[in-house]
């Protein structure tokens, strides 16, 4: 049971990574990988100034606000810079990791003893792992609410047309540089919170804990739509949240079947790989079925 | 003497400029559209139709010439800004709309065409009277789809669509590039006409490129024929009742 309520609370705090990814990913048709390193980057922002002394609600503000930045110079290098948008991502993820190393000052940075969001008198009288739940239930309540107003204003509008017809977004007079730009912004922002949410939930950054982020946020995206088909957006922003809990229902199972927590990674792409061949997978079937009744003899 | 709408002096465009793929397509254009002017465009595959529609919606740059808007210099003007007094039909379906998003999400984004996109609630519900009279305008059931995501509309339906979502907010210049080419003949009678009927009716200001040449002649007051990017040879109504389908395709080569 603890285990159980242990993952739902990791789902909803990892939720943001997926929120923030759907909106580059999903709309904008962008695959940004930014995000490998935005996340660690919050990690490594958020833990290293809650040790100088600033509130972790501070810290936690404060990382979203450096990723927003990341996300600016991803949106700089891929509009203005006329870099390809997976290289324009790969560049910044690689720049981070050693702006994390220079915030860190060291490889790893524990947040023992110190104060975080997870630290409260109210947090604590809740049954364990109740604490993630409730911070990630709020977190994620909030970005969704905010996504979902703001997809369903005249400038939301704007931007989901930027992703799905460009040329058409242009003629219409979108500014659609501005708006991929923007939406690296709010996306690596989100990105960035999730960073420092789950740190602060584990009580420590490590400059390695961005490794097979971008898979995590997939994962949760393709979940929630393998398994909620035809959902309206405001549903599959939902939908998002969904994935990621189940997401990590999935690898509590795994890691029951024996397999080890250095097994993630490799436990993460199949789940994910399978997730994305699902719908191919099942047209083969279908395929299968329909070639069998065609063959079969009439009586 | 008041300016023309659109003025094209001396355009020549010209692409991969500097290397060996160096391709002249439009040579030394002028062209004077007047308000309320008609014209029809015919040319065979790649004589320069469609560029010629790029350099006026600003989609390409010009290398040579300039390009007037009731008499004021947009030669340097960005895509997105000319959308505030231009709107066009593309040649492919695909392009005129955004195939995620629905008939009614799709006819907003063209009510605001050029305008800023502010940070308040869209309120789609209250447009969809005028949604539903707007469609019910091209006889094809489009009214009843207005939620569906464009992209399971048939490819007349979606033509349509691009075609009001041009002219839902009335523009200064309307672009229709081939517009009813990818649809059936009963088909694409019905939306030719009706672009007709919505022209006339408001005092559009309209070019547009076809390939079938009763249609050429049987709209508009001007016909332009473009062969290998120059303008060949333009018609005045009074011309273009005396010529036939047959003469007319003398002029194309
Ligand atoms: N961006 C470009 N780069 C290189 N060549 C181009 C470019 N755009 C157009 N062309 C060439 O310019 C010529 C004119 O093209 P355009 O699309 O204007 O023809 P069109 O008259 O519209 O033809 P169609 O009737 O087939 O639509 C063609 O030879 C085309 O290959
Ligand atoms: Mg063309």
């Amino acid at each position: 049971m603890n285990m159980i309520v242990s993952a739902i609370g990791q789902g909803l705090l990892w939720a943001l990574l997926g929120l923030g990814l759907y909106l580059t990913f999903r709309i904008l048709n962008f695959a940004d990988m930014t995000v490998e390193g935005t996340f660690p980057l919050g990690a490594a922002v958020a833990v290293t100034s809650i040790t100088q002394g600033v509130s972790p609600i501070l810290a936690t503000l404060l990382a979203g606000i450096i990723g927003v930045i990341a996300g600016l110079v991803t949106g700089l290098l891929y509009t203005k810079g006329k870099i390809p948008s997976l290289l324009a991502g790969i560049l910044v993820m690689t720049a981070i990791y050693s702006i994390n190393l220079r915030i860190m000052g060291k490889s790893n940075i524990s947040l023992f003893g110190k104060a975080n969001l997870f630290v409260s008198k109210f947090l604590n009288s809740l049954p364990k792992y109740f604490d993630s739940v409730f911070i990630g239930f709020l977190f994620i309540l909030i970005f969704t609410l905010f996504v979902n107003f703001s997809l369903n204003t005249n400038f939301g509008q704007a931007f989901i047309a930027t992703g799905d017809n460009p040329q058409m977004a242009k003629s219409l007079g979108i500014k659609t540089d501005r708006m991929i730009i923007l939406g690296l912004m709010i996306s690596n922002g989100l990105v960035g919170i999730c960073g420092a949410l789950i740190a602060q939930n584990n009580g420590y950054a490590d400059i390695n804990m961005g490794i097979g982020t971008i898979v995590i946020a997939l994962a949760s995206i393709i979940i929630g739509e393998v398994i909620f088909k035809n959902l309206t957006l405001n549903q599959r922003l939902i939908a998002v949240t969904l994935g990621s809990i189940i997401y990590r229902l999935l690898l509590l199972l795994v890691l029951q079947l024996g397999f080890n927590t250095n097994d993630l990674n490799l436990l993460s792409a199949i789940v994910l790989a399978i997730c994305m061949m699902l719908p191919q997978l099942e047209n083969k079937f279908n395929l299968k079925k329909a070639f069998l009744k065609g063959v079969k003899k009439h009586d | 003497m008041t300016n023309p709408v659109l003025e094209l002096k001396e355009i020549t465009t010209k692409v991969n400029q500097g290397t060996n793929q160096e391709l002249t397509i439009l040579k030394n254009i002028s062209l004077k559209v007047n308000k309320g002017d008609y014209i029809t465009i015919i040319g065979t595959n790649g004589s320069g139709k469609s560029t010629l529609f790029n350099v006026i919606s600003g989609l390409m740059q010009v290398s040579v010439g300039k390009i007037y808007l009731n008499g004021e210099d947009i030669t340097n003007l960005k895509e997105e800004n000319r959308s505030k007094f231009l709107s066009r039909v593309f040649q492919d379906p695909k392009l005129g709309t955004a195939p995620r998003m629905t008939v009614a999400e799709n006819l907003l984004l063209a009510l605001k065409r050029g305008e800023k996109r502010n940070f308040l609630p869209r309120n789609l519900k209250n447009y969809f009277p005028q949604f539903i009279q707007l469609t019910k305008s091209m006889h094809n059931g489009l009214e009843n789809r207005l939620n569906s995501p464009t992209e399971v509309l048939s490819g007349g339906q979606r033509q349509a669509l691009s075609f009001l979502m041009a002219i839902i907010k009335k523009p200064d210049i309307l672009l229709l590039d081939e517009h009813t080419a990818a649809l059936d003949p009963k088909t694409s009678a019905t939306l030719m006409n009706e672009t007709d009927n919505q022209i006339s009716r408001g005092h559009l200001t309209a070019l547009m490129i076809t390939h079938k040449l009763e249609d050429a002649l049987k709209f508009g007051n001007y016909l332009l024929v473009l062969n290998q990017g120059k303008i060949k040879f333009i018609f005045s109504k009074e011309e273009k009742k005396k010529l036939t389908v047959n003469e007319l395709e003398k002029f194309l080569i």
